[in-house]
């Protein structure tokens, strides 16, 4: 069976990083995840988005950022994309605590890093000129119970 | 607006909602302007009410860390918990600030 997908585009304004963790958390539902998987999920993403719109778009008033996401079993696969500057170093921005953001805009630079702790895998795929894609896996499966305990009851 | 408390020096701002990269710019103003206004010598920052925060909310305490440390002064985070928690330990921010 084909796995549900969806794939849409929205200006890169910072007012749609909330509406993108909105989006990605009710597609994220659809398999039960716990409370805290979501707001790993909805972390990262955020992060992500933040950065399409701050790197990917620095000093242009227009541009779109693309978010995709699939299920592969019960590994959520979400893409976030850019079609703007691209990043010419992508270990070394990947790096803790470095930003290429003016001091003024207060930028931690542990946004990768972040995405790395909360999601089970990260790719980043980058070119100047070329924009930049982010590629974050996470298993909403909740951890097996330590007393082997059975589920009886299902909700609907 | 945020709100807050002040007394005996401390200066107690509490945040609710969501920080995220497009809130940050307001409560950075908010807290800058009450700093300035009571000059306090503790900055203690409550994110117990935060339903969500992502790295800019890093870069907000950091920002006021320096305000305060310009001053003389200190910060404080408060009831950090979950998500909020891990980012804070994660960066290492608790090597500057202390945490209640």
């Amino acid at each position: 069976m084909h796995e549900n997908q969806f794939t849409m585009r929205f200006c890169a304004r910072s007012e749609n990083e909330k509406f993108a963790r909105s989006v990605v958390a009710a597609f994220a539902a659809q398999k039960d995840p716990t409370l805290d998987i979501l707001q790993d999920i909805k972390t990262a993403v955020s992060e992500a988005v933040t950065n399409a719109i701050i790197h990917g778009y620095r000093g242009r008033e227009e541009g779109e950022v693309e978010l995709s996401a699939c299920w592969q079993g019960h590994v959520l696969s979400i893409t976030v994309r850019d079609f703007g500057a691209g990043i010419a170093d992508v270990p070394r921005a990947m790096e803790p605590f470095f930003t290429t953001s003016p001091e003024g805009e207060e930028r931690s630079g542990m946004g990768f890093c972040v995405m790395q702790a909360f999601m089970d895998d990260v790719r980043v795929t980058s070119a100047p000129g070329q924009g930049t894609s982010v590629i974050l896996k996470k298993s909403v499966c909740a951890p097996a119970r330590a007393d082997g305990a059975t589920k009886i009851f299902e909700t609907y | 607006m945020i709100d807050y408390t002040m007394q005996a020096g401390r200066l107690t701002v509490l945040l609710g909602g969501e920080l995220d990269h497009g809130s940050a710019p307001r409560i950075r103003r908010a807290i800058d302007t009450l700093i300035a206004k009571y000059s306090p010598q503790v900055l203690a920052v409550d994110v117990g009410a935060l339903t969500f925060m992502d790295s800019s909310g890093l870069g907000v305490l950091m920002g006021r860390y320096k305000n305060m440390a310009r001053r003389g002064g200190r910060i404080v985070v408060k009831n950090a918990t979950g998500t909020v928690e891990r980012i804070f330990a994660m960066s290492g921010v608790y090597q500057v600030m202390e945490k209640e």
